[in-house]
């Protein structure tokens, strides 16, 4: 596929809704797919490893956000460059999936098919009980880390030409 | 964290704290004192989920979709086994285009699963990786072939079920929506490579080193008249058991040991036994397509196999059947009309079982006359596989405590994996007793 084709900004949301705090990738992926903003394609995925492999293949950039369970404070905002840097190995792990988000983004890196940018947002979790809804700490940070991504989609859609900006 | 320690070279203890490559949380425990193996226990620590406790007071025609959430890997067999449990409930048969349908999104489902367990999981500790990250540096082509491979199990999963995880167009009675013939031809070209490849598989794994180890095991799988079994069948072993799916409580019981969150099957009055691929293949070995069987020769295992670390050969052959079967069932392909038969619900109560990936999955449930669950019952394979797997790791450590420690300790780890244990699926249910003093 050439570069034009790709999409260009690809945001995936990852989780398990009735797994209480692991639903929180996929509420703060709804909320930006309710803004509707071109050239941001939004999806919602479970977290099985060769299947995320398979939805960016097509992307030219990628934002990954999902729950973390690596002991910090719940509540806690992470945000890596998956493309530079190596995702820790205890973020990113709750996933009962055998093969799962970090797995998938190391093993792209070692076949050479990381897309070109992408960028993981985590969400330290606290109760990952079967249920629906979110714990009180996770619940208080979806603005905030919504804005966050936000603000990442605008500076990718400029740097990128992909929206102009008025004049003042 | 891994550890095994050696007192002396009579005493051991290797554990294994989190079992890697298995889907789910569980660990792995074996004592050995005076060069005798005291104690073994494969624990499940996922936390347990209830599934039977959230079906009850809900609608027969919602198990399918909700039990379909108990794994990401085989929804299908979840949402096969309480179909057809509903339907025997019910008094409803499915015509048989409905049947075929089933098949072939089944045999999508066995595709991506066993291709995701033979390559990514389990080919790296033959290859001597630590994951299918460190195989993929030296091994990238392999791995790219494995994602292929698997993405087409997904597509088929997606065509006939609407999407590859938690498919939502499977019901009671049958599908919401009918694939048309031609989204089905559209997978042909695809298959065709895939054919090709799952044959290269079979004698790439064919070609690993194994450990020799055979055991004793009482096989347990469906039976079908005229087909190697997925869908429906009688339950057979090769110890003589032959029963309808709705006397498996009479012949098998659950029981809660204290060290795991998941139930352990047993066969009343014998104990351990064996389902998966392994027990599919040496009990139905002849209804295999002449391909695979041909394939079994030339790579000369053919049954009775009772080496576990063979699975990933069989997995690899059932992978091969899977797409033969999938070509198959499209090329005689036609929407059946109508896609979903009419149900009127009753007080009823029935049985359902299919072929997961890993093995049998056995539902029964209880409707009232509105057709709401009064009760349900699910027993995974991995419950039922787990009394093995920890008599395979006795057996195993008993055999070789020559190795060195770290060689050991990653072969048991193997030896679980040889299973594909799903420990998400086996947790459903706990057991709790409460302890009181008045």
């Amino acid at each position: 596929m050439k570069t034009d084709d790709k999409i260009p900004i690809l945001l995936i949301g990852i989780g398990n809704e009735f797994r209480k705090d692991d639903g929180v990738g996929l509420v703060v992926a709804r909320k930006i797919a309710a803004k509707n903003i071109r050239k941001v394609a939004v999806m919602e995925y479970s977290g099985e490893g060769t299947s995320l492999m398979e939805a960016w293949r097509h992307a030219q950039t990628v934002i990954l956000v999902d729950a973390i369970a690596s002991g910090g404070q719940a509540g806690t905002i992470h945000h890596f460059e998956a493309h530079r840097e190596n995702i820790p190995a205890n973020f990113f792990n709750y996933s009962t999936h055998a093969f799962s988000v970090a797995e998938a983004v190391e093993l792209s890196r070692a076949l050479g098919k990381l897309p070109e940018i992408v960028h993981v947002y985590g969400i330290e979790g606290e109760d990952f009980a079967a249920g629906a809804g979110l714990s009180v700490s996770v619940e208080n940070k979806i603005e905030k880390l919504t804005e966050q991504i936000m603000q990442e989609i605008t500076i990718l859609l400029i740097r990128n030409h992909l929206i102009k900006l008025s004049p003042v | 964290m891994n550890d095994t320690k050696t007192a002396n070279s009579k005493d051991k203890i290797i554990r294994v704290d989190y079992l890697a490559r298995v889907e789910g949380e569980g660990s792995l425990y074996v004592k050995v004192k005076g060069g005798k193996v005291k104690d073994v226990e494969f624990k499940i620590f996922e936390p347990p989920r209830f599934f039977e406790a959230f079906l009850r007071g809900r609608l027969y025609k919602e198990a399918p979709d909700i039990t379909a959430r108990i794994c990401g890997i085989c929804p299908i067999a979840y949402q096969m086994s309480s179909s057809q449990a509903m339907e025997n409930a019910l008094g409803v048969k499915v015509s048989p285009g409905i049947r075929n349908l089933r098949r072939l999104i089944y045999c999508g489902e066995w595709i991506e699963s066993h291709v995701l367990h033979v390559y990514m999981l389990h080919a790296p500790d033959f290859l001597g990786y630590e994951s299918a990250i460190h195989m993929a540096k030296d091994h990238g082509e392999l791995v790219q072939k494995a994602l292929r491979m698997k993405k087409l199990g997904n597509e088929i999963m997606e065509v006939v079920g609407g999407r590859a995880v938690h498919p939502i167009n499977v019901g009671v009675g049958g599908f919401y929506r009918a694939p048309s013939k031609k989204e089905l031809q559209a997978l042909v070209d695809e298959l065709k490579w895939c054919r090709e490849a799952a044959m290269d598989t079979v004698r790439l794994v064919a070609g690993f080193n194994f450990p020799e180890f055979d055991m004793d095991y009482e096989y347990v799988a469906l039976s079908h008249p005229s087909e190697y079994a997925i869908t429906e069948g009688r339950l057979i072993s090769n110890r003589g058991l032959n029963i309808d799916v709705s006397e498996y409580e009479q012949c098998f019981e659950e029981s809660h040991e204290i060290h795991s969150h998941a139930l352990h099957s047993a066969i009343k009055g014998r104990g351990a036994y064996f389902v998966g691929p392994l027990a599919r293949f040496n009990l139905n070995f002849d209804q295999l397509h002449d391909e695979e069987k041909k394939l079994a020769e030339e790579v000369t295992c053919t049954p009775p196999v009772n080496n576990p670390f063979k699975g990933i050969i069989i997995r690899s052959l059932e992978t091969l059947y899977a797409v033969n079967e999938s070509l198959r069932l499209i090329e005689s392909y036609e929407p059946p009309e109508p896609s979903m038969m009419a149900i009127t619900p009753k007080a009823s109560r029935g049985c359902g079982c299919t072929e997961a990936p890993r093995g049998i999955c056995w539902h029964r449930y209880t409707l009232d006359d509105k057709g709401i669950i009064q009760d349900a019952k699910i027993v995974p394979p991995t419950s039922q596989n787990q009394k093995q797997i920890e008599k395979d790791l006795y057996a195993y450590v008993s055999q070789y405590m020559h190795l060195p420690k770290d060689q050991l300790t990653w072969q048991c780890e193997q030896a679980v994996r040889n299973y594909d244990p799903c420990i998400s699926c086996a947790t459903h249910f706990l057991k709790l007793e409460i302890d009181r003093e008045d």
